[in-house]
Order: structure tokens, then C-alpha cells, then sequence
């Protein structure tokens, strides 16, 4: 499932949060509970399904993590296997595996947080100031390429990149009399590769909150410094940057929060499994995928996925600890 | 009034938003025109916008000739009602009950959907608890479940719209003139909440006919229960597996594949419903994404 995304998952998370605090246990005498408890049976029958269902996608599988610490023999099962300690993350880390994951999943996280933000904010500002008609046009359109599959994705980089007959290779590269570029063996441009589709499917997503929050400015402030002379670009600089300056500290922080957590569909799909192609494209996630349907690895995938969830818990955890520091409000919890 | 310097800025924002549009939509379009063109015409001159012959064959090959194609598409069909309905109300009931403010125990079971977006398994025990315990592998199932709710996300965007969005008084309104709790929840709350119950369901639809992950995790032999997007896949990975298996028959097993006009026509077959509904439906996605955003 592609579509929730690192931010609106964490407001969520922050929703959930508060509304439990909410929720804190209110005293209420027995009876009155019995007598609400019986009211409200319909009502927890309709929650049931839902009580089921996240019970067995969600909790059921969470003492599977132990296989981190065994070897898997399919016939024994999980429990039956036996315990083999730290081995399946000392081997991980000793091989170069555990490395280039590791910098794979932050470096490109890192590229595209930066690359997000500056072409977030600018489309962002872009629109909130155009005044034709079109602007719904193109807010819709460049929001389209998000609800794309992945695979879909992949064909369409194809059709530009394909070595034998691409529209880059074939289309535009003689016009400019350039060799033609066998992109899906050559390593060196998938970082670049990666970060422009990534950028080309989520900037239309990425702008939308940017977008409300500006549209919530008060438009009082701009008036006055029009009057006094302003300039378009001096609004900008000096009323909607700084005025969206912890829109965006919060939204960064909590795309760090989820920094070791990897786009699986971009890495996977886009590159075409191409194996050459593999020290650039590997991140955790792939990882974890490869190992358990192509490697049969089952151990050391799970291994590399505690692996991520711990480091990455840390993160979440550092990086709202930040948050609360700078603005308590904005904090997840 | 306007100043130089903010026509001046209409058109270069103009400008750049044109280009961002064309950018978006390029892509889509190189892929369309290449489904429409001649097969022999796109191996020797490659994709382009403006193919030397345009040809039907690849739609009357994947409709007509070849039965795998269809059969695919209805399966991506069907996934994606059955899911979504069936993601819809299971959303959309625990939602409801979590929302209410007077319910015993609610604490808890709002404990209980958030904890699902704090931790899980992950991929490896996630997938020996569905196959070993519920057998869902070479089952339609394996396309369903996995990904019904995902974690907890949708249910407490709804539930935050229940609270939010319908008044109590209404609610309570209804039960004091002697309607049933499912009475109130059918007659009085669902109308209230279609707005969000539109945007949920369309986020629901969209992951399902998006969904190639399940199937490809999921399906081992029965490849009839493909959805399109796990046929893309497939093709995907067969090629690949021939160019890098460096088998002396590859080529004699390349040219079995499907052809190049034609696995652009599955590819733009896999994204028509998203084309056809989108222009109907992306404001909706709008306001549920801001309704998700920091600020809601």
C-alpha cells in the first residue's frame, strides 16, 4: 500500500496520541459503567471486525521478531528452531551488506528531504501567489504522478531510459550528436535517476500542506507591505518564509524521524532489478525483500528489518524529542 | 492595480508551473503514443511522440487475443471492490466506536489502533504468520488481506473527523428519541461523515488497484490470480531474469514475450481507471490529504 506518507503518518500518530490523553480514564462508578457498557454492546460489536483484523496483522506476527535470533528451519517452525544468540547480526554487519544499506537508505533519504523542501516550498509559494484560473489545473496535474503504481513508474522510466530504443537514447541524444547511454548499467547516474523520479511523483503531495498553511497567513500583512513598497520577492523572503518556517522544521524533522525507513517500490521497482546496479539501489527495505523471496534467508531478513525498526524507533524518538524542544506544540507526543 | 514587478512574477510563475504540468504529464503521454504505435516502427526508431506509424494492434492483442490480459484486469477489478468495500466498513465501524466519548474502555482501543503505527513485524514474521497460520499463500486472500488496514492511520483520521466533524448533540439527539445504536450509526452518523468516508474509500481503491506487493509477496504458482499490476511485474522480472541469466535461448525467449507496443498497452490499461476517476475525484484527495496534514 503506497499511498499513507512519512507525514501524514506521523500526524496521525500524533492525533492518536493526544486522543488517548483525552481519553485518560474519567472515574465512573461501576453501575453507570455496566449500565453504558450494556448501551454501548452494538457499538462494540461494530468495532469488532476491526479489533480482529488489526489483531492479526499487526500483533500476531510481533513475536516472529525472534527469528532474528535463530536459525529457521521451516519444518520445526519459529519456536521449534534453535536460538543461535547474535549470529545473524554479526554476520550481517560483518559483511558489506549491513554498509551499503545503511548509507544507501540515509544518503538518499538526506538527498530527497533537501530536494523535497526546496521544491515543495517553492511550488507552494508559487501558487498560493498566482492569480489565474489555471492554477487548479495545475495543482491537480502535478499531483497526478502520486497515484501512480510503482510498476507503472518503472515502465515510464523505461520508455525514457531503455538502452535499445528509449526516448533519450533514441529521440534526443542524436539531435545533440551525444553517445547513446546504457543507463541501467551504469551505477553512476541512479542516484540522480532516483532522486528526480522520486521529486516528479511527490512534489504535487508534498505541496499541499505547505500550500494550506500559506493560504492561512493573514493577508492583512502582505496589503500593509505592498503599501509600503514591498516587492513581490521581498514578501516572500521576509512574510511567507519566515512565517512558514516551523511548518517546515516540523515536517523535516519528522521525515528524519522516518529516515531509515525507505520508498521500497522506487528502489525495487524503478531500477528493474538490474544487478549491476545494486551498490546504488540496495536499501534496507529491498534488503529485507530480497532475503526473504529471492535469498530464502529468512533469519538474517528479519535481522536487518529489527535491525531498522530499532534504529529507526531511536530516530522517531530523537527527532520529536527535538520537535518538543523548539515548539511543544508541534510535538508528536 | 497591478506593479511591474507582480506581472512580472504572475509570468514567471506561469512559466514554471507550465513546465512542472507538461513534466508531470510527459511521461504518461510518451507511454500512451508508444501503445498506439507500431511495433516495428518503436524497435527501430524507439519511443517517441511522433511515431512514423500508429497501429491498434497492441489493444486488439491484449483485449482480443490474448485471454491472460483480461483475466488479470478483471482480477484487479474485483480486488479492488471487494477491498475497498470491505476496508471501508471495517474503517469505518472501529472508527466510529472509538469515537464515541462515553464508551467504556475506549482509551484502550484507541491505544490499541495507535500502537499499530508505532511497531510491527515487519515483512518476514508478517508473512510466516499469514502463510503458515492462515494459509492465505495461492489464495485470493493473499491479495486481500494484507493490505485491508494497513495500521491504524485511516481508522484515526476518520475517528478524528467523527469527533470533530458531528456534533454529539445529533448523536445523542437520535438515541434519547429511542433510535438503536446501529440506527444512529446508519441513519444519523453515515450521512454525516460522507465526505470522509469518500476521501477513505478513494485512498482504499486507489492502494488496491495499486497494489502489486501482496501478489508478488503472496502468489507463487497460481499466477491466474495475477492482477494487472503484478503481470506488469512479472514481465518485468522475466526480462530481466533472461538479460542477466545469460542463458544461450534468451533471445529465442525474448522474442516470446509480450512485444514492446504491447506491454505499453498493458501499462496504460493498469492506469486508465486512475485517469478516468481521477479528474472526478482529486479535489477530494486534496482535502484528505490536508485533513491529514500537520495542521488537521
Amino acid at each position: 500500500m503506497e499511498i499513507s506518507d512519512s507525514c501524514s503518518f506521523f500526524s496521525c500518530i500524533k492525533k492518536g496520541w493526544h486522543a488517548m490523553k483525552q481519553t485518560a480514564k474519567v472515574k465512573r462508578d461501576s453501575k453507570k459503567t455496566l449500565r453504558l457498557v450494556k448501551r454501548f454492546i452494538p457499538v462494540y460489536l461494530m468495532a469488532l471486525p476491526g479489533i480482529i483484523y488489526l489483531f492479526i496483522n499487526n500483533y500476531m506476527p510481533l513475536p516472529g521478531l525472534v527469528l532474528a535470533f535463530k536459525k529457521y528451519s521451516t519444518k520445526k517452525g519459529i519456536w521449534g528452531s534453535p536460538w543461535v544468540g547474535l549470529k545473524n547480526f554479526k554476520y550481517l554487519f560483518r559483511t558489506q551488506d549491513a554498509w551499503i544499506i545503511t548509507r544507501n537508505t540515509l544518503g538518499y533519504n538526506i538527498l530527497f528531504i533537501i530536494v523535497n523542501v526546496v521544491m515543495a516550498v517553492s511550488i507552494a509559494i508559487i501558487l498560493s501567489e498566482l492569480t489565474t484560473r489555471w492554477k487548479k489545473v495545475y495543482q491537480s496535474t502535478i499531483l497526478l504522478p502520486h497515484f501512480l503504481s510503482t510498476v507503472i513508474i518503472s515502465y515510464l522510466v523505461f520508455a525514457f531510459l531503455s538502452s535499445e530504443n528509449g526516448f533519450l537514447n533514441n529521440s534526443i541524444f542524436p539531435l545533440f550528436g551525444k553517445e547513446q547511454i546504457p543507463w541501467y548499467t551504469e551505477p553512476k547516474y541512479w542516484p540522480f535517476i532516483l532522486v528526480f523520479v522520486q521529486t516528479w511523483r511527490g512534489v504535487g503531495y508534498n505541496c499541499i500542506v505547505y500550500l494550506s498553511t500559506i493560504l492561512g497567513f493573514d493577508r492583512e500583512i502582505y496589503e500593509a507591505s505592498a503599501i509600503d513598497g514591498a516587492s513581490k520577492w521581498q514578501q516572500i523572503r521576509k512574510i511567507t518564509l519566515p512565517l512558514l518556517r516551523p511548518t517546515i522544521i516540523m515536517l523535516v524533522l519528522l521525515s528524519v524521524g522516518r529516515i531509515f525507513y525507505s520508498d521500497f517500490g522506487l528502489f525495487y521497482q524503478v531500477p528493474q532489478q538490474s544487478g549491476v546496479l545494486m551498490n546504488v539501489t540496495q536499501t534496507i527495505d529491498t534488503y529485507v525483500y530480497r532475503g526473504l523471496l529471492e535469498r530464502n534467508d529468512m533469519p538474517m531478513a528479519t535481522a536487518a528489518g529489527v535491525y531498522q525498526s530499532l534504529i529507526g524507533f531511536i530516530l522517531v524518538m530523537s527527532a520529536n524529542l527535538i520537535v518538543r524542544k523548539i515548539d511543544p506544540d508541534s510535538a508528536l507526543f | 492595480m497591478k506593479s511591474k514587478d507582480e506581472k512580472r512574477f504572475q509570468f514567471m510563475g506561469n512559466v514554471v508551473m507550465i513546465i512542472m504540468t507538461i513534466l508531470a504529464v510527459a511521461p504518461l503521454l510518451l507511454v500512451i503514443i508508444s501503445s498506439f504505435t507500431d511495433n516495428n516502427t518503436l524497435i527501430r526508431n524507439g519511443y517517441s511522440y511522433f511515431p512514423e506509424k500508429f497501429s491498434l494492434d497492441a489493444y486488439h492483442y491484449i483485449f482480443v487475443e490474448n485471454p491472460q490480459v483480461l483475466k488479470a484486469y478483471l482480477v484487479s477489478f474485483r480486488l479492488t471492490a471487494v477491498g475497498t468495500v470491505l476496508s471501508l466498513s471495517v474503517t469505518t465501524l472501529l472508527a466510529y466506536a472509538i469515537s464515541k466519548k462515553e464508551l467504556p474502555a475506549r482509551g484502550v482501543l484507541t491505544f490499541y489502533v495507535f500502537f499499530t503505527m508505532l511497531f510491527n513485524g515487519g515483512l518476514v514474521p508478517t508473512y510466516i504468520n499469514y502463510v503458515n497460520i492462515f494459509h492465505i499463500k495461492d489464495t485470493f486472500w493473499g491479495l486481500l488481506l494484507p493490505g485491508l488496514v494497513t495500521n491504524g492511520f485511516n481508522i484515526l483520521l476518520m475517528k478524528s473527523y467523527f469527533t470533530s466533524s458531528i456534533p454529539d448533540e445529533i448523536v445523542e439527539a437520535a438515541y434519547i428519541d429511542g433510535a438503536s445504536e446501529t440506527q444512529t450509526f446508519l441513519k444519523v452518523v453515515v450521512p454525516l461523515a460522507r465526505p470522509i468516508i469518500a476521501t477513505i474509500g478513494l485512498f482504499a481503491g486507489i492502494a488496491y488497484w495499486n497494489d502489486w506487493n501482496n501478489g508478488y509477496v503472496y502468489l507463487n504458482r497460481r499466477q491466474d490470480l495475477y492482477s494487472i499490476q503484478n503481470l506488469l511485474n512479472r514481465i518485468v522480472q522475466n526480462i530481466q531474469y533472461l538479460l542477466q541469466s545469460g542463458d544461450s535461448n534468451a533471445a529465442a525467449l525474448l522474442a516470446n514475450l509480450p512485444t514492446v507496443s504491447v506491454r505499453m498497452a498493458m501499462a496504460i490499461a493498469g492506469v486508465l481507471p486512475v485517469l478516468v476517476i481521477y479528474p472526478f475525484v482529486q479535489n477530494n484527495f486534496v482535502k484528505g490529504i490536508t485533513l491529514g496534514g500537520v495542521k488537521g
